[in-house]
């Protein structure tokens, strides 16, 4: 299996190219710039690299959301585009289970938490079972304050050995965490703790031999949220029905 | 190729995802539009977030219809060109980060467009006999540009408007008098039955410059007569009020244009833009026009509204000039004309 691996859900901005279990290369930039001005150009410089032609490859995968919503849909319009010229289909990798993919094999329960503003982060519940990634809980948007609650009500059986916390909305909620929690837990290191496209495309693999594949045409990010402009017609409307 | 060059060109500033084929800067092999308007008429106008949701949801379903339509593949065409400003920036970006990969993948050149050159370009389309020096006047939802195209992608701007486009008032006053949105085509409808003459609106000036326009203080006349007739609880007729408004616009249009052809001693002249697709618009200009001896240009409505057709045929002039996009292209909200 070939193919490009694309994250452009947070600050991150990541390329990677991958043949089976073999990562040729990954660009991973964490710094302020507009992902519209990076993600190809880096993606270009890592396909020259490698001599990679595009037409060899098998499948896009992409971090299909939550995140940024601009940067989701930079990252899959440019999934969409080269799945179209080259007719390949997409591999969707949920963030989150993506970024806990970081951490192959770890001990314990994975939890990235990922900054979504107005205090929540976006969050799910991870661990490896078998060598495989297995979901405790779906990716959702949850306060800090409710994701501790429920860390410390959890099944001691699955916080025994830890809680590993990853993502950006670490450098934002690690005082209040080590504040609550009840619980063992600690933090992912620099070079595993936020979007890898090498790992979004690792994971991708084993979904495309699940038979994840999705023609690309069909692919939209997944926002987890509605727009602004949803939210207030739809509490209006609640309020009017009340009154 | 046999002599023709082809360009795909796709659109996507506002609340249109358009896709099209493009023969040599004139033939229209495909244009497609899916057009969202009924995702926001609720909300009384177009909203971003939503526009680059449905963009990013239709964009492939709309670029194959028009390469499928046009009889082509990808590997047929010669090069992709896409709008990059101005616009909504969630929604530019959404056509940009498509273009790009499609002619990264597919091996092509790349030509960013500026959307209002696409406007003044969709003229080419119908009028082979167009060619620069010409007056341009480009009046849309988000824009109000009179300018002179001097040669082939080559432009001076003689005047904009200082506040709100012209398509903006129209949407403004449709709301006011409860005609919703999109308030341009709902105006021109009703106007047909009210009387131009009944009401005096303002026809502003601009200080700085005598192209310049201003359509904020008409607005605020013509919201200022529904608060005071309501006030006095006296009926107005909403069609004498939205024939008067729209003669009001359709006057400082006509004016500014007849007074630069003038000035510039500039015979042909040539409008674009969605509000150009407005009957009193056209009717106007072609009497003003043929008044004072001018030629006026005016393309069919339907590439009058946001297209894609008229991104490719303003790509095939650049293309022609050797314009290129690198892969680092971005979008450019506040993008001017004849700036890259």
């Amino acid at each position: 299996m070939n193919l490009i691996a694309l994250d452009s859900s947070g600050l991150v901005a990541s390329a990677a190219i991958l043949e089976d279990d073999n990562l040729k290369a990954e660009y991973t930039v964490n710094y302020k710039k507009t992902h519209s001005q990076t993600l190809l150009p880096m993606l270009d410089e890592i396909s020259k690299m490698v001599e990679l032609d595009p037409a060899s490859i098998d499948f896009v995968a992409i971090a299909a959301g939550p995140g940024s919503f601009t940067g989701l849909r930079i990252g899959s319009a440019t999934a969409k585009g080269i799945c179209l010229a080259l007719d390949k289909p997409i591999v969707e990798v949920p963030t989150l289970a993506g970024l806990a993919y970081n951490l192959f094999d770890a001990r314990g329960l994975i939890c990235p938490i990922m900054d979504a503003r107005r205090k929540q982060v976006y969050n799910g519940l991870y661990r490896f079972v078998d060598h495989k990634l297995v979901t405790v809980t779906d990716q959702r948007p949850i306060a800090v304050a409710d994701l501790v609650e429920e860390l410390n009500q959890l099944d001691p059986g699955l916080t025994k050995d830890g809680v590993t916390f990853l993502g950006d909305g670490v450098p934002v909620y690690r005082d209040l965490l080590d504040a609550l929690l009840k619980v063992p837990h600690t933090y992912a290191p620099a070079h595993a703790n936020k979007q890898r496209a090498a790992s979004v495309g690792a994971l991708a693999e084993v979904l495309f031999a699940e038979g994840k594949a999705i023609p690309a045409d069909r692919h939209v990010p997944i926002y987890l949220r509605k727009s602004q402009a949803e939210r207030e017609r739809e509490a209006k409307l609640h309020a009017d029905q009340k009154s | 190729m046999n002599g023709h060059i082809d360009i795909l060109a796709i659109e996507s500033s506002c609340d249109e995802t358009a896709a099209a084929v493009i023969r040599s800067g004139q033939e229209v092999l495909s244009n497609k539009i899916y057009t969202q308007i009924k995702f926001h008429t609720v909300y009384g106008g177009v909203v971003p977030e939503l526009a680059s949701r449905k963009h990013v949801e239709k964009i492939n379903y709309v670029v194959k219809a028009a390469l499928e339509e046009a009889g082509m593949t990808l590997s047929d065409v010669d090069a992709i060109a896409v709008t990059y400003g101005p616009g909504l920036v969630g929604a530019l970006l959404v056509g940009v980060a498509e273009a790009k990969a499609l002619a990264w993948a597919a091996r092509k050149p790349l030509i960013g467009v500026n959307h209002i050159e696409g406007h003044i370009s969709a003229n080419y389309i119908e009028h082979p006999e167009l060619k620069p020096p010409y007056l341009g006047l480009i009046v849309s939802g988000g824009h109000t540009h009179l300018i002179i195209v001097k040669d082939w992608a080559e432009f001076e701007i003689l005047g904009r408007t200082v506040d709100d486009a012209a398509g903006e008032a129209f949407d403004k006053v449709a709301r006011a008098i409860g005609l919703g949105y999109p308030g341009g085509p709902k105006i021109d409808k009703l106007a047909k039955e009210g009387n131009p003459n009944a009401i005096s609106f303002p026809r502003a000036s601009v200080n700085g410059s005598e192209y310049n326009f201003s359509f904020s203080g008409l607005k605020s006349a013509v919201l200022n007569y529904i608060n005071h007739a309501d006030m006095m609880h006296q009926d107005f007729s909403r069609a004498d009020l939205a024939a008067s408004f729209q003669k009001a616009v359709v006057d400082v249009l006509c004016q500014h244009t007849v007074n630069a052809a003038k000035a510039y001693g500039i015979k042909e002249v040539a409008m674009a833009g969605g509000v150009s697709a407005n009957s009193a618009l056209r009717a106007g200009m072609e009497k003003a026009c043929q008044e004072h001896g001018l030629n006026l240009y005016v393309p069919s409505p339907i590439f009058c509204t946001d297209n894609a057709a008229m991104i490719g045929v303003a790509a095939y002039h650049e293309y022609v000039k050797g314009i290129r996009s690198g892969w680092d292209l971005n979008a450019n909200p506040g993008l001017k004309l004849g700036e890259r």
